[in-house]
C-alpha cells in the first residue's frame, strides 16, 4: 500500500482534495495513468484505429437507451408489439430512444466489422495480440446472440418467424438437437416463454458477459500495446532515459481528440439515418415487423437482418450436392496429405482414418446439420486465424501484391453472400452462396500455405509517419 | 415556401425510401402524391374519410384521437365530427367489431391499420403508401366472389370496396394476347358501370388525402423527426469543424 502523502503547506482546495481521493483510491489514478495518459499509442495510427472507441460509444448508447426502452417495454406476448408502438407514440421521446437502439444494433455490426477488418488488414491478431483478437471474437459472438434475442423483443412477423427459422437449427443437431431446441424455445413454438427468457438474455445475461468481455479485450490490449499500419513493435524502440517507445504517443490527449472527431462525424451519419430515414430501406426495422407475430401465418419470404445474411447464406449453400463437394474436399487434402505431406508412417494412417470416418459422418448426417455447422465454422474459424496466418509480415502493406487481391476478393464475397442471404433462393443463387462458401473457407484454411508465398518487401525499423 | 418544399422533399424521400430494386411481378405500384403529407387540409379531410369508412372494421388502436391536434384540429372539432367510437379524446381508435365474427364473414380480420404503411413498403415495388393509394382505386365489381368485389392489387382480397358511393362500379377490361406461346389476360383499362359520386380525379385525390392520414398516423412525429433531423445535422456539423480544428491542433507539433 502506497503511503499517505501530506499536501505541501499553501495548497489548493482543489489539490487537497485531489490528494485526499488519491490517498483513498489511488487505484483510479493509476488506471488513469495506465490506460489514458500514460498508454503510448503507435502515432502513425490511420482511419481504421477509430472503429474501436466507435464501439464502445455504441456500446454506451445501446445500453443507456435500452435502460430507457425497458422503463417501457413489456416482455409479453400479447402486449410487447403495443408497448413499443406506445414507446414510438406517447413516451415523450420515446422514438428518438427507439430509434437510436434499432439503429444502434446496425451501427454496432458496421462498426464491428470494420474493426474487425482493420485485424485483419495490419495482423492485429499475430503475437503477441492473440488473446486480444481472441477476446474480440468473442465479443463478436456475444453480439451476435445479443442481437438475435433483441430482435424478437418487438414481437412483429419477422421477430418471431426469425425466431423460429434460427431455433429449428438447432433442431438439425443429432441426437440432442430436438431438446435442446425446446430448451431454447420453453415451448413447443416460439411464444411467451421464449419472449421471455430471450428478453431476460438480452437486458441482463450477454450484456453483463459483454461488458466483462470489452474490459477484457481492452486490458489485454493496452498490456501488449496497440498495432499500427506497418504491423512492427514500437516497444523495440524505446528511449533510453524515460524507456517510452519513441514512435509511441500519449493515448490521452492524442488518440481522445482523434477519436471526439471520428465521434462527429460518425454522429453525422447516424443522425442522417436516425432522422431522414430510420427504417434504412427495410434493412435497419424490416417492414413485416410492423405487422404483429401471426403463429398462424408464415411470410412468404423470411430473411435474417442484414447482418446475419453472410452466414445465413452459407447455411442454405449447403445442400446435398455440397455436401458431396466437401466429401471430395476432405478426400483430397488427404490423398494431398499422404502424398505431398513430409509425415510419418503412422500419422499418414491416422490421416487417411481422419478422412474416411470425416466422409462417413458427413454422409450419415443430414445437409441441414451440416448447413448449421458450417453457419457455427464461419465464425468459430476466426478464433485459430492468430495461428492460420504464417505470414512473415503482419501488415498488408509488406505483403506481396497478389495477397491484396486474394483480401479484396475476400470482401467482394463476404458482400455478396450478405446479398444472397437477403434474396430468395434460386438454383443460380445457391450456386453463387456455393462458390462463396468455398471461398470463404479456403481463404482461412488455406491461410498458412498461401500466406507463406510471395515476394515480401521489407519492413521499416520505424513506423511511416507522415505529420499533419 | 422554400421551407415547404424541402418539407416534400425529405418527405418524399422517406416515403419512397423502400424503392431500390426493379420491379417484380404483380400490379405495378401507382406514386401516392407526397405532397399530400405536408397540406394539413389534406390530412384531416384523410381523417374524416378514415373515421367515416375504415373506422368501422380497422382500429387504429395505436392512436390517440388527440393526436390529430398535429393535423390542426381541436380538442372541440375532434369531439363534434370524429368521435363515434368512443367519448373520450384522449382514447385511441378502437372499433367494436369482433375478431372472431370479422373471421367468419371476411375470411380473415380486418388489420389494425396503425402502422399499415409502414408494414407494406416492398423493396422494388415502392412504399406502403404507394401500395394502399394502388389498392384502394382498384375494387371492380365480380358477382364471382362472395362480397361481389374483387381488386387488381390484391386478387381475391377479402374486403369489400367500401368506397364504392364515390368511386362507382366498375369492370375490368382484359384482352386475350399470346405472349410467349401462351394466351394471357392483359388488363387494358376500366368501363364504367355506375358512375360515383366523385369524378376519377376527385376519386384519385380523396384517397390519396385517406392515404396520407395513414402515412401520418404510422409514424405521426414523422415531421417533428425530420425537421428536428436538420438541426441536429447543422449542430453536428459546426461540431465536427471544431473537432476537427481541436484534433489539429493537438497533432500540429507531433513529428
Amino acid at each position: 500500500m502506497a503511503d499517505f502523502k501530506q499536501a505541501p503547506a499553501g495548497a489548493s482546495n482543489a489539490d487537497k482534495l485531489t490528494l485526499w481521493t488519491q490517498n483513498r483510491f489511488p487505484t483510479a489514478f493509476d488506471a488513469y495513468r495506465v490506460h489514458m495518459s500514460e498508454y503510448y499509442a503507435p502515432k502513425a495510427q490511420n482511419i481504421w484505429y477509430v472503429f474501436g472507441a466507435l464501439a464502445i460509444l455504441v456500446l454506451v448508447m445501446q445500453i443507456v437507451t435500452g435502460i430507457f426502452l425497458v422503463m417501457h417495454y413489456k416482455p409479453d406476448a400479447s402486449l410487447a408489439f403495443a408497448s413499443v408502438e406506445y414507446i414510438m407514440r406517447d413516451v415523450p421521446w420515446g422514438w428518438l430512444v427507439r430509434y437510436m437502439h434499432s439503429t444502434g444494433a446496425s451501427a454496432f455490426f458496421i462498426i464491428v466489422y470494420l474493426h474487425m477488418f482493420r485485424g485483419l488488414l495490419y495482423g492485429s491478431y499475430r503475437k503477441p495480440r492473440e488473446l486480444v483478437w481472441i477476446f474480440g471474437v468473442a465479443i463478436f459472438l456475444c453480439l451476435m446472440g445479443e442481437a438475435f434475442m433483441g430482435y424478437l423483443l418487438p414481437w412483429g412477423q419477422m421477430s418471431y418467424w426469425g425466431a423460429q427459422v434460427i431455433i429449428n437449427l438447432f433442431a438439425a443437431i443429432p441426437f440432442v438437437g430436438p431438446d435442446l431446441a425446446l430448451l431454447i424455445r420453453g415451448d413447443y413454438v416460439v411464444g411467451d416463454a421464449t419472449l421471455n427468457r430471450f428478453f431476460a438474455f438480452h437486458v441482463i445475461a450477454i450484456p453483463l458477459v459483454l461488458l466483462g468481455l470489452v474490459a477484457a479485450h481492452i486490458f489485454a490490449l493496452h498490456d501488449v500495446g496497440s498495432n499500427n499500419p506497418d504491423g512492427i513493435e514500437i516497444k523495440d524502440h524505446r528511449d533510453p532515459k524515460t524507456g517510452i517507445p519513441l514512435d509511441g504517443i500519449p493515448f490521452h490527449p492524442y488518440y481522445t481528440v482523434h477519436d471526439i472527431l471520428a465521434v462527429s462525424v460518425f454522429l453525422i451519419i447516424f443522425s442522417a439515418i436516425i432522422f431522414f430515414a430510420p427504417e434504412m430501406g427495410g434493412y435497419f426495422l424490416e417492414y413485416n415487423n410492423f405487422i404483429p407475430a401471426d403463429p398462424l401465418k408464415t411470410p412468404a419470404h423470411i430473411a435474417p437482418v442484414w447482418y446475419f445474411t453472410p452466414y445465413y447464406s452459407m447455411l442454405r449453400a449447403t445442400t446435398d450436392p455440397m455436401v458431396n463437394v466437401f466429401c471430395a474436399i476432405v478426400g483430397l487434402a488427404a490423398l494431398l496429405a499422404v502424398w505431398k505431406g513430409k509425415l510419418p508412417g503412422l500419422a499418414k494412417v491416422g490421416v487417411v482414418i481422419a478422412a474416411v470416418v470425416a466422409i462417413a459422418l458427413l454422409k450419415t448426417f443430414d445437409a441441414k446439420f451440416w448447413g448449421v455447422v458450417v453457419m457455427g465454422a464461419a465464425v468459430m474459424i476466426l478464433f485459430a486465424l492468430p495461428w492460420l496466418d504464417r505470414s512473415p509480415v503482419k501488415s498488408i502493406r509488406y505483403r506481396p501484391g497478389w495477397h491484396k487481391a486474394v483480401y479484396g476478393v475476400f470482401v467482394v464475397v463476404f458482400f455478396i453472400l450478405g446479398w444472397l442471404g437477403i434474396e430468395t433462393v434460386s438454383d443460380g443463387k445457391t450456386l453463387m452462396s456455393q462458390i462463396g462458401t468455398v471461398y470463404y473457407f479456403g481463404f482461412f484454411l488455406l491461410m498458412p500455405w498461401w500466406s507463406q508465398l510471395g515476394e515480401f518487401k521489407p519492413v521499416p525499423e520505424r513506423v511511416v509517419f507522415q505529420a499533419h | 415556401m422554400i421551407k415547404q418544399v424541402l418539407k416534400s422533399i425529405v418527405l418524399s424521400l422517406l416515403v419512397l425510401g423502400g424503392a431500390t430494386q426493379a420491379a417484380s411481378g404483380g400490379l405495378a405500384w401507382d406514386k401516392f402524391p407526397v405532397e399530400k403529407l405536408t397540406d394539413d387540409a389534406s390530412l384531416q379531410h384523410g381523417a374524416k374519410l378514415f373515421v367515416n369508412y375504415c373506422l368501422n372494421c380497422h382500429a387504429a388502436s395505436y392512436l390517440r384521437y388527440n393526436r390529430l391536434a398535429e393535423i390542426g384540429l381541436t380538442d372541440a372539432q375532434i369531439k363534434a365530427n370524429l368521435l363515434f367510437g368512443s367519448d373520450k379524446v384522449g382514447q385511441t381508435m378502437t372499433v367494436a367489431l369482433d375478431a372472431k365474427q370479422a373471421k367468419a364473414w371476411f375470411g380473415a380480420t380486418p388489420p389494425d391499420l396503425s402502422v399499415i404503411t409502414r408494414s407494406r413498403s416492398a423493396a422494388g415495388q415502392g412504399s406502403g403508401a404507394d401500395y394502399v393509394y394502388t389498392y384502394l382505386r382498384n375494387f371492380y365489381r365480380d358477382d364471382s366472389k362472395p362480397t361481389g368485389w374483387n381488386n387488381l392489387a390484391f386478387p381475391s382480397v377479402g374486403m369489400p370496396h367500401v368506397l364504392w358511393e364515390l368511386q362507382g362500379e366498375r369492370r375490368p377490361i382484359f384482352v386475350t394476347k399470346s405472349e410467349h406461346g401462351h394466351d394471357v389476360q392483359v388488363f387494358t383499362g376500366w368501363e364504367v358501370t355506375k358512375p360515383g359520386t366523385l369524378d376519377p380525379r376527385a376519386y384519385d385525390s380523396a384517397v390519396a388525402d385517406l392515404v396520407a392520414f395513414l402515412q401520418w398516423a404510422g409514424e405521426p412525429v414523422q415531421k417533428t423527426r425530420v425537421q428536428l433531423g436538420a438541426w441536429v445535422m447543422l449542430f453536428l456539423s459546426i461540431f465536427t469543424v471544431i473537432a476537427w480544428r481541436l484534433n489539429a491542433a493537438y497533432w500540429k507539433n507531433i513529428k
